[in-house]
């Protein structure tokens, strides 16, 4: 079960290599790496000439868009990262995607921990209903939840984006948690409840220190889902102060629009964070991104 | 406050002093704390912010409102005729369809290829995987941004690599013919590394031996594939279709940094149609409509998807 949290990374076989005549192995290898390689180039090329891209002038990007920056311009980097816009916009993404994340395991597992343990009437069909959710994109209902988070007063405020943001991501994690809590061995909770301890103490001090895989499945994958999430900040916030970073992105390119280098540059500091993560816990993130698909 | 008198800490380890009923009294009073407890954040977020807005959907969809007091002018189902004889809307079904198509027939093929690449046990392909994975973590904005600088007619690399071989490329994202073929390379650059991540776990779950003893049986390379690989990852295809048909019919983010519909509207999807006609315009009523007619098509998908082809997955 816990297969939820193992890496994909590794290879696929462990057996020893087949024996075979040297010069089909040389062949193969080279096709290997020949094909590996160019897709390889057409990933990185477009990333790796918008980060270089910011070091460059105007008027080099339009005339060598491709090869190093003659002169390294610092300064395209440097006035953004002092600026207030940039740290704020990413603060933003950060709090509304830590609350999201948050929110999300918490009433997640909650849910998931009753429909694993519990029978109780209605218990089938109150499941169903979460995994509605799975169904459709939350673009279908976005003008109703406009109407009804400006009612509610939360019009432009962190916590409009991210309830329904949690609201979204429910079935996913309910699903995945359920999955998870069910393959606990039953004998340790009859032992647990013999003994007097509650469901709640249970869930508390058992369950959640036995689910840390996916926990770290769930939160990766709805602060991810938040940290890149477009279409609901861009409907219900209207401060920029408030903007998280892909709307904060959307609005410097507007406003400098003529200017490619600086965007560039813009471009590359705000997806930079997300590229360092991504490095940093590859293993995690891969597997977690993967299987909360397959799974949710 | 849900357990009985005597609460041991360490729940599991302490020894057993069961009673004649007290595991099942035990079981019973446990369950409506819990309940109380547990079910009632996730019922009312999900119930608040999920259900109860598609089902708003669906009645602003028959009245013509700005949003603001209450809807008052009825209109029955005018919103949806007039959404029908739509030209725009027409086009952005259209599009979707393609971007659909595009999924299954490039973009997978694509996925499982590499897929197949790299599970080859040499130096490297870890890393060669990590990087095809990485466009899939990056937000679809920052995609589509970074992917109109590569279409730039001025600065952009696409003119620069025609160029270089002598042509002059079109402006592509000008284009009211080539626009959508722009978005859609940008979609299969950005999510056939997921599918491939799919393809590649579906692979490891093979077993290696029927490989070895087909091999042994003198089976070719495109034999073993044909005979082997592909029915064997069945499933794992079936739910990559699943993800590309539901992606696509939502797609938006991309599209906004990208041509935002343009030009001419050529190259809008159901949603940034939504976006474009419904938000922008304060036309609730109008807006609504178009997302119950999104909502319908992909529940009705996965509805007869799930039931009819990955009925045994």
């Amino acid at each position: 079960m816990t297969d939820a949290a193992q890496p994909l990374g590794t290879p696929a076989s462990r057996r020893p290599a087949r024996r075979r005549g040297p010069r089909r192995d040389g062949l193969l290898t080279l096709y290997l790496y020949g094909a590996m390689i160019l897709v390889a180039c057409i990933v990185l090329v477009p990333l790796l000439t918008t980060a270089l891209g910011g070091f460059k002038t105007l008027g080099e990007l339009r005339t060598n868009p491709f090869g190093l920056p003659q002169e390294w311009i610092w300064s395209n980097y440097w006035d953004i990262l002092t600026t207030e816009r940039y740290w704020r916009m990413l603060g933003n993404s950060l709090v509304i995607s830590s609350l999201t994340a948050f929110l999300t395991l918490a009433a997640g597992s909650m849910a998931a921990f009753t429909f694993a343990h519990l029978r109780f009437f209605g218990s089938g069909a109150l499941l169903n209903y979460f995994l509605l959710g799975l169904m459709f994109p939350a673009a279908t209902a976005v003008l109703p939840l406009f109407i009804r988070i400006r009612d509610l007063g939360l019009l432009d405020t962190y916590l409009g984006v991210v309830l329904p943001q949690v609201a979204f991501g429910l079935g996913m994690s309910i699903l995945l948690f359920r999955n998870f809590f069910r393959n606990v061995p039953k004998d340790l909770l009859d032992a647990a409840l013999v003994d007097g301890c509650g469901y709640v103490r249970y869930f508390w001090h058992i369950t959640l220190p036995l689910s840390r895989p996916i926990l770290a499945t769930v939160g990766i994958v709805s602060f991810v889902n938040s940290w890149n999430n477009y279409i609901l900040p861009l409907i219900l916030l209207n401060t920029e102060t408030k903007y998280p970073w892909p709307l904060g992105m959307m609005i410097y390119r507007g406003e400098f629009s003529t200017d490619w280098h600086l965007v560039l540059a813009f471009v590359t500091l705000t997806i930079l964070p997300t590229i360092i993560v991504f490095f940093a816990a590859q293993k995690h993130i891969v597997a977690g991104l993967t299987a909360g698909a397959v799974k949710g | 406050m849900s357990s009985l008198h005597s609460v041991p800490t360490t729940a599991a380890a302490a020894p057993t002093r069961s009673r004649g009923g007290a595991r099942r009294k035990g079981l019973r009073r446990g369950v409506w704390p819990v309940l109380v407890l547990f079910l009632p954040p996730a019922f009312l977020l999900f119930t608040i912010f999920v259900v109860l807005p598609i089902g708003e959907a669906a009645w602003y969809s028959l009245y013509d409102w700005s949003g603001y007091g209450a809807p008052e002018v009825f209109v029955g189902l005018r919103n949806y005729e007039l959404l029908f004889r739509n030209p725009v809307f027409l086009t952005a079904l259209k599009n979707n369809l393609l971007i659909i198509a595009v999924s299954a027939l490039v973009q997978l093929p694509l996925a499982l290829w590499l897929a197949t690449l790299v599970s080859h046990r040499i130096p490297g392909v870890v890393a060669f995987r990590l990087v095809f994975f990485l466009p899939y973590v990056l937000a679809d904005v920052a995609a589509g941004l970074i992917w109109r600088f590569v279409y730039d007619g001025d600065y952009g690399l696409l003119p620069a690599l025609a160029s270089l071989v002598g042509m002059t490329a079109p402006y592509v994202l000008a284009d009211r013919d080539l626009a959508i073929y722009a978005v859609l390379a940008v979609v299969v650059w950005k999510y056939f590394g997921f599918h491939m991540m799919l393809f590649i776990a579906g692979l490891q779950a093979i077993d290696r031996e029927i490989y070895e003893a087909a091999e042994i049986d003198g089976a070719s390379r495109l034999q073993r594939f044909r005979r082997i690989t592909l029915p064997l990852l069945a499933p794992t295809i079936r739910l990559s279709v699943f993800f590309s048909v539901i992606g696509s019919l939502q797609l938006f983010d991309m599209i906004m940094p990208l041509t935002a519909g343009g030009p001419s509207n050529s190259s809008q999807t159901m949603v940034t149609f939504l976006y474009s006609f419904g938000i922008t315009r304060m036309k609730i009523g109008f807006g609504s409509a178009v997302g119950v007619v999104l909502f319908c098509i992909c529940v009705t998908f996965a509805f007869f998807y799930r039931r009819g082809v990955m009925r045994h997955d």
